[in-house]
């Protein structure tokens, strides 16, 4: 199973672009297809190539934020809609509409792509609205929301001895720093752990250094194949790529564990070499520490150098920009080898892995 | 009509759709309609609550309907110091995942402890039904779970 979604792959792809808007708090004075187009026009005009000159186009974004159906068609502005491309959507992050893009691409009947992803978290109420993806019957007429039920994975994790609260403070502390080396990032500061540790818990054991901001931002990537790969720019190439899903009974997991990010780590080759650094999309700050045992990673991996989604949080974007600062990494010669995550569900119900290599 | 009038239409969205629930979350909350907590034998014989119409391992048929509860054992929990207002308590509540008696795997709902100093881990919790003639077969049927032997 593993030969068809993971490291065995038939055909090399390349992260050719990638380009994501400034994330911020809150962006009034544009919609989804005005912030959209220019990191559109960036991600094309970086590699010098236009909307002619790739054969499909896929998306990631979630009706729920915005508030009314089939957003994604009117997003499709963004791009142009003439003439028609061949064009797809799924309702998850971006990193999934890579990975139908990717697919596509391994046919071989195609040799570029467009992903793109945007999330507008401002509008609404995050907490109903994420309480909506859980269980209909034994869950969200509860109304649990997102920090809560991190809040009971967290505990989980200290009870099991594997983490404390000042774990989860070190790596909000980290992770805001690094960030200031960002300028993309939406929350970058140099405040040391111990002062974290003086917040007050929003729901306990989770204090607000622990949680994700609340972002609107949007981001792209472009795919290529074949000659494109090498013409547009110097490669770097998707070595692995698969994902795998846990049940949605929350109380039937082990929170502490994520095995469907070890399996699809298993699937895209992670432990075929060594890794320089990790994206990991951890919303949560002591999700890094799952994430990171389940990915294989040791001490001598960079973990989110970017900041990660504690410096910046655009729902359905999120995970994209992992890979793409991953990419970014790589395409940069700062790193050689990276593993980038995307996560999505409740508590890490559904998680992405995928392996980048330079030349 | 004077310039200044604007017209207006209201709207609202709505999905107005009736969802059947089937044999096995049918009984579910039948049971709760009636105060009782039921779950279901996975296909390893464990047995699943809030049961599934198939096991979350191995993906097989679930088996016999069987009662659990009322007591169980708190697995997780998080206190929750400012409910939201579409949480199921208006005062401060703990989230808990609770493993009833008889059961394998564990259930999220409400604790009222009094106090994030009144739970722990490994507490027992017992079940607080709404009053019979107000339950409806529906999650929120379940009032809360409190501490066994000393509710708060």
């Amino acid at each position: 199973m593993s030969a068809v979604a993971g490291r065995r792959t038939p055909r090399p792809v390349s992260i050719a672009s990638f380009a994501q808007a400034r994330n911020v708090r809150r962006d009034d004075e544009h919609n989804e297809v005005e912030m959209l187009m220019p990191v559109v026009a960036e991600v094309f005009g970086t590699i010098g190539i236009t909307k002619d000159d790739i054969d499909f186009i896929c998306s990631g974004s979630t009706d729920y934020l915005i508030g009314g159906p089939f957003s994604f068609v009117t997003a499709l502005d963004a791009v142009g809609v003439w003439p028609p491309k061949s064009e797809s959507h799924v309702e998850m992050d971006g990193a999934w509409a890579l990975y139908e893009a990717w697919v596509l691409l391994q046919e071989g009947e195609i040799d570029a792509a467009l992903v793109y992803c945007f999330g507008r978290s401002s509008p609404g109420n995050l907490n109903e609205i994420l309480a909506l993806q859980l269980d209909p019957y034994y869950v969200a007429p509860l109304w649990p929301d997102p920090v809560s039920l991190a809040a009971l994975q967290a505990r989980a994790l200290i009870d099991a001895g594997k983490a404390t609260e000042a774990d989860f403070a070190a790596i909000a502390s980290r992770s805001r720093r690094d960030a200031l080396d960002n300028p993309k990032a939406q929350v970058a500061n140099d405040i040391p752990a111990e002062k974290l540790l003086e917040d007050e818990y929003i729901v306990s054991p989770l204090r607000r250094h622990a949680l994700p901001p609340i972002t609107d931002g949007v981001a792209a990537i472009v795919l290529a194949a074949g000659d494109k790969a090498r013409q547009w720019s110097k490669p770097v190439w998707i070595t692995g790529l698969d994902h795998r899903i846990e049940t949605h009974s929350l109380g039937a997991r082990d929170l502490t564990s994520s095995p469907s990010t070890a399996r699809a780590a298993e699937g895209a080759g992670v432990s075929d070499g060594p890794i320089d650094v990790a994206e990991i999309h951890a919303p949560f700050a002591h999700q890094e520490i799952i994430l990171k045992e389940a990915l294989g990673l040791d001490e001598t991996v960079v973990v989110n150098p970017s900041g990660g989604p504690l410096a910046a949080n655009p729902l359905m974007s999120a995970g994209l920009i992992r890979i793409g600062e991953a990419a970014t990494r790589i395409s940069s010669g700062r790193a050689h080898r990276a593993v980038a995550h995307a996560t999505s569900g409740p508590c890490l119900q559904q998680n992405l892995v995928c392996v980048l290599e330079g030349e | 009509m004077p310039e200044s009038e604007a017209l207006h239409a209201s709207h609202r969205l709505e999905y107005p759709y009736a969802r059947s629930v089937g044999p096995v979350i049918g009984a579910f909350l039948t049971g709760l309609r009636d105060g009782r907590l039921l779950g279901v034998r996975g296909s390893g014989g464990s047995v699943i609550v809030p049961p599934t119409e198939y096991d979350p391992d191995t993906g097989d048929d679930t088996g016999e309907v069987v009662e659990v509860g009322p007591g169980g054992v708190v697995e997780s929990w998080a206190w929750v110091p400012d409910p939201l207002p579409k949480h199921p308590s208006d005062r401060p509540f703990a989230w808990a995942l609770i493993r009833l008696d008889g059961a394998d795997t564990a259930l999220l709902h409400a604790v009222d402890s009094g106090g994030p100093d009144r739970l722990a881990t490994g507490d027992r919790v017992t079940v607080r039904f709404r009053p019979a003639a107000e339950r409806i077969g529906s999650m929120a049927d379940i009032e809360a779970f409190v501490p066994e032997g000393g509710a708060a």
